[in-house]
C-alpha cells in the first residue's frame, strides 16, 4: 500500500511506527488480568496474548465480559487487577488516544464513524494529515482523498466518490473502510469488536478475509466474535469467556473446531440436555441423536 | 492514481451549480437574495448606501454571534448565555473603567478574561455532567442576567453605563470596535468589517483545519469521535469559549458604538442566533452546518428587521416572520439530513 513514511502529520497516531515485530513475537500479553465497578466484578483472572501475524479470538456469549475485555486492550477503561504488558512492559492505557499511540487500534462494532460526514474526513479523523505551518496549518485535502480512495481500493472497496457521508455506504463497506483505517495509520495491534455480528453470510467472509489479510501483513489481531464459525478458520488462538470469567486459552493446535463450538455452547449443559432428551424422546430420536453428535 | 484530484469515470462531471445545491447555505443564499430583492423593490431606502448601512450594522453583530452559535451547534450544544454575555462583558468594562478608573485596555482585557471563564465553566459543566448544555446555560444566561442587573445596580447605582466617552484612551478603542467608514456615502461600521473576518476566519476553521474536522465529529457522533482519537473535552470546552470569546466582542463593538451599555442588552437574542444558524442550515442535532449559511441567517435578520421599518409595517410582525423561517429552515435541514444520512 502506498504508505509513505514522511508525511506531515502531528497527531501522533498516523507517524509510522516501527516495523512489525518478527511474527509470533507477543506484543500484548495479559496475565490475570481484572475489572470491578465498585462492588461488581465484571472480569477476572484473564489471561491471553496477542502476537504479531497471529489472530487471537475472543470468544463468548452475550455478557461474558467481551466487552469490558476490549474496553481495556483499547484504552477505554483502566484495568482493576492483573498486569497489562505491552512489549514486555507492565502498561495502564489511561485513553484510547493513548493505546492508538502504542499502535493498538480498536475497530468497535459500531465502527466509530460519523455517518454525516464524507468518507475521506471519517478515514482520517483524528489523525488529519496538514500542510503549511502555525496558524496557517489547513488539512490536504487533496492527498486525504487520494490516500483514502486508494487504501479502500487495495482493500477491494471501489467508491464512485469519497466525498459522500459514510452513512450512505453499507455496513460491509463501512466495517471495511474502518479496517483499512486502522491499518493505514500503523496499527501492530488490530481489535475487532464482533465484525461479523451484523453482516450476512457473502460479506462475514469479505471481512474474514481482511482479517486474514491483516494477519499475513504481520498485525496483530484480536479477533472477538460470539460464532465460533468465524473464528476457527482465521484463529491461531482462542480465549473463551463466560460470565465474566476465562474458560481457557489454547493454541489452534490443542483445539478443534467441533471442541470450539462444544464448549462456547456450554458443552457441559449440552450433554446433560442430550441425555434428558433420549429419557423423553427415546433414544432413536432426531433430535437427541443430533445434539449428542454435536456435544460428543 | 498521480493526479491529485479524484476522478472516476462513474462519475458524471458535477456542474458548479449541482455542487452549490448540496451545500448547507443554499436555503439562506436563496432566501438572501429574495428578502433583498423584495425591499429593494417595494422600498426606496432600503438598497441605497445610506439604508444599506443601517440592515448591515444590524445584522453584523448579531451575524458574528450567530457563527460562533454555529460553530458550537455543529459540535453539538447550545449556549443560551451568549446573548446575556453581550450585555456582560460591555458592562464589565464600563463599570471598571467609569467607576474604578482603570485603564480601559486593561479593562477590555479583564472583561475578555472573564468571558472565557465563562465559557470555560459552561463547558466543563456541561462536560463532567453529561447535562444537556440547555439546561446548564440556561443557568449561566439567569446567572449573567442577574450580575448584569443587580451587580451593576449595587456598583454604580444605576442599571446603565454612562461618562464611557470621557474615559481616557477611549477613542482608542473606539476606533477598533465603533469607528466607521464612509463607503460610497454609507457608514460601514467596523461591527461589519469583524462580522466579514469572523465569518472568514470560522469557515477557514470549518472546512481547512484539523479542528473543524473535530467540531463535525464531535457533533455527529461523540462516541464514535471520543474512540477514534479526537480530544471530544477540549474540542466541546473550546466551542464554548468561542461563543464566550464572540460575546466578548460583541459586547465590546456595542459599547464604542454606542458608547453606552444597558443591564439588559443582549438578553432575548440568544435564540436570535441559534435561529440564525438553523436558517443558515445547522441541524438542531448537530454535526452538519456551515458558518457563512449563519451569517447569511444573521443577513436575512438584519435586512428583514430595517425592511420593516422602511416599509411602514408594524415592528411586531419580524417575530412572526422570524417563527416561519426557523420552522421552514428545520424542515429543510431534516430532508437533508435524511437525504444525506440514507443509502443511494
Amino acid at each position: 500500500m502506498s504508505k509513505t513514511s514522511n508525511q506531515s502529520t502531528d497527531g501522533g497516531t498516523a507517524t509510522v511506527l516501527t516495523a512489525p515485530a518478527a511474527n509470533g513475537t507477543a506484543v500484548i500479553e495479559v496475565k490475570d488480568i481484572g475489572k470491578r465497578y465498585g462492588n461488581i466484578i465484571a472480569l477476572s483472572d484473564v489471561s491471553t496474548s496477542v502476537r504479531a501475524g497471529e489472530v487471537t479470538c475472543v470468544l463468548g456469549d452475550n455478557g461474558a465480559g467481551k466487552s469490558t475485555f476490549i474496553k481495556i486492550l483499547a484504552g477505554a477503561h483502566e484495568h482493576s487487577d492483573g498486569s497489562l504488558l505491552i512489549d514486555g512492559e507492565a502498561t495502564t492505557l489511561s485513553s484510547p488516544r493513548a493505546a492508538l499511540e502504542l499502535g493498538i487500534a480498536t475497530v468497535y462494532q459500531d465502527l466509530a464513524v460519523v455517518p454525516l460526514m464524507p468518507v475521506w474526513r471519517n478515514f482520517f479523523l483524528g489523525s488529519e494529515i496538514t500542510k503549511g505551518v502555525g496558524p496557517f496549518k489547513k488539512l490536504d485535502v487533496d492527498e486525504m482523498k487520494r490516500i483514502t480512495k486508494d487504501e479502500l481500493a487495495a482493500m477491494g472497496i471501489d467508491l464512485r466518490d469519497v466525498e459522500q457521508p459514510i452513512g450512505t455506504l453499507s455496513g460491509g463497506e463501512r466495517q471495511c473502510v474502518a479496517i483499512a483505517r486502522a491499518v493505514y495509520f500503523g496499527a501492530r495491534v488490530l481489535i475487532l469488536d464482533e465484525p461479523t455480528a451484523a453482516l450476512g453470510v457473502k460479506q462475514s467472509g469479505v471481512v474474514l478475509k481482511y482479517i486474514a489479510k491483516a494477519r499475513d501483513r504481520g498485525l496483530g489481531v484480536v479477533f472477538i466474535t460470539h460464532n465460533p464459525h468465524h473464528a476457527y478458520p482465521v484463529g491461531d488462538r482462542f480465549m473463551l469467556l463466560r460470565r465474566g470469567k476465562s474458560m481457557g486459552d489454547f493454541p489452534k493446535a490443542e483445539m478443534t473446531l467441533e471442541e470450539l463450538t462444544s464448549m462456547m455452547a456450554g458443552g457441559a449443559e449440552l450433554e446433560s440436555l442430550a441425555h434428558e432428551l433420549e429419557k423423553t424422546m427415546g433414544p432413536d430420536s432426531e433430535v437427541a441423536q443430533t445434539l449428542k453428535a454435536d456435544v460428543t | 492514481m498521480t493526479t491529485a484530484t479524484v476522478t472516476d469515470e462513474r462519475i458524471a462531471r458535477t456542474s458548479t451549480v449541482t455542487k452549490l445545491l448540496k451545500r448547507p447555505e443554499i436555503g439562506a443564499l436563496v432566501a438572501t437574495i429574495v428578502i433583498f430583492v423584495f425591499f429593494a423593490a417595494t422600498t426606496s431606502v432600503f438598497a441605497t448606501a445610506p439604508g444599506a448601512s443601517t440592515w448591515l450594522r444590524g445584522a453584523s453583530t448579531i451575524g458574528i454571534m450567530a457563527v460562533a452559535v454555529a460553530l458550537l451547534m455543529i459540535g453539538g450544544e447550545f449556549d443560551l448565555s451568549a446573548g446575556a454575555m453581550t450585555g456582560f462583558t460591555g458592562l464589565v468594562v464600563g463599570v471598571l473603567t467609569t467607576e474604578y478608573g482603570l485603564n480601559i485596555w486593561a479593562a477590555i482585557v479583564v472583561s475578555l478574561a472573564l468571558a472565557l471563564l465563562v465559557g470555560f465553566v459552561n463547558g466543563v459543566l456541561v462536560m463532567k455532567t453529561g447535562l444537556p448544555s440547555f439546561i446548564v446555560t440556561l443557568g449561566t444566561f439567569f446567572v449573567l442576567q442577574g450580575i448584569d442587573l443587580a451587580g451593576t445596580k449595587a456598583l454604580i447605582g444605576q442599571v446603565a453605563i454612562q461618562g464611557m466617552s470621557d474615559v481616557p484612551y477611549y477613542d482608542q478603542a473606539k476606533k477598533v470596535f465603533g469607528s466607521a467608514a464612509d463607503i460610497g456615502g454609507g457608514l460601514v461600521y467596523a461591527s461589519v468589517f469583524w462580522w466579514i473576518a469572523v465569518t472568514a476566519i470560522a469557515t477557514w476553521i470549518l472546512l481547512r483545519t484539523r479542528t473543524g474536522n473535530w467540531i463535525f465529529s464531535v457533533g455527529g457522533q461523540q462516541t464514535a469521535a471520543r474512540q477514534i482519537g479526537v480530544p471530544v473535552f477540549k474540542t466541546k470546552v473550546g466551542l464554548f469559549m468561542t461563543t464566550a470569546g464572540a460575546g466578548w466582542l460583541v459586547g465590546m463593538l456595542l459599547l464604542f458604538t454606542t458608547s453606552t451599555v444597558q443591564s439588559n442588552t443582549g438578553v432575548g437574542q440568544e435564540f436570535i442566533y441559534i435561529i440564525c444558524a438553523v436558517v443558515g442550515g445547522c441541524l438542531m442535532t448537530g454535526g452538519y452546518g456551515s458558518a457563512i449559511g449563519a451569517a447569511l441567517g444573521a443577513l436575512i435578520y438584519g435586512m428583514v428587521n430595517q425592511g420593516i421599518v422602511y416599509s411602514g409595517w408594524d415592528n411586531n410582525w419580524l417575530k412572526a416572520f422570524l417563527g416561519v423561517m426557523l420552522l421552514g429552515a428545520v424542515l429543510l435541514n431534516e430532508w437533508v439530513r435524511k437525504r444525506a444520512e440514507t443509502a443511494r
